[in-house]
């Protein structure tokens, strides 16, 4: 399909990104799932193995990461479908991104130091 | 120049809108991404508080946990990441293809509502610690 595509990338990427997020967290999920009938969240003890494990660091970080990632476009977009004042806008997307990034950065710690 | 009859600016009038099901099952998509977005400082706390090593952490995770409005929130929050988590699965659908006539986009969102809820109430007993 041949458009006319005048300035950004009509939201393509983001549409591409959603989805791959969404994919990674929900591939996440289920596996959190199945290790918590497994036992995983059965004790303390159990719970930190298990996160604490090389395999599982690496994929909660790839989730924090899509969580994050997502919930940045989501936001965004319901600031742009409700929002009317440009600068308003402007700085509830700075404002978002701001904290989406520290809590990426703090969830990562927390599994990280583990 | 002809007359303008309809008036502009038309304004929604929320109340009187019926959305079908598959519209209602999308705006609470919407309003769930947003109550996690909202929640996530408390989700990564208990993240933190679930993993640290000290005793202080582990009473601290149980104190916030036993509270019954943390409980009530901890139980919003299982069904909003159960309803995105479904809805998200019927929109990867959709995006191939899957279920895109009107009848099957309907049931799908009634699928979507049923599952969810019925898995927030399995977590849910869990959660108020019912077994």
């Amino acid at each position: 399909m041949k458009r006319l595509v005048v300035g950004a990338g009509y939201g393509l990427k983001d549409w591409l990104a959603q989805r791959v997020t969404g994919v990674v967290m929900a591939a996440f999920t289920v596996i959190i799932f199945t290790a918590a009938l497994a036992g995983a969240m059965s004790s303390r003890e159990a719970w930190q193995a298990f996160m604490g494990n090389g395999l599982i660091r690496f994929l909660s970080f790839l989730f924090i990461v899509s969580l994050c990632w997502h919930a940045w476009v989501g936001v965004r977009d319901i600031w742009m479908d409700y929002l009317n004042s440009a600068a308003l806008r402007l700085f509830l997307h700075v404002m978002t991104l701001l904290a989406l990034v520290g809590y990426a950065g703090w969830a990562i710690q927390i599994i990280w130091r583990l | 120049m002809p007359e303008i009859t309809k008036q502009r600016p038309k304004h929604l009038a929320l109340n009187e809108i019926r959305l079908p099901l598959a519209g209602f099952a999308s705006i609470l998509h919407r309003i769930g991404g947003a109550g996690l977005f909202l929640m996530l400082p408390l989700l990564i706390w208990l993240l933190q508080l679930s993993l640290g090593s000290t005793q202080g952490s582990a009473e601290m995770f149980a104190a916030v946990t036993g509270n019954w409005l943390v409980k009530l929130i901890l139980l919003g929050l299982t069904w909003a990441f159960l309803h995105h988590f479904c809805m998200g699965i019927r929109i990867l659908l959709i995006d191939i293809h899957v279920g895109v006539e009107k009848q099957q986009a309907h049931n799908s969102a009634m699928t979507v509502m049923v599952v969810s809820l019925a898995l927030t109430a399995i977590l849910g007993l869990k959660l108020l610690g019912a077994y």
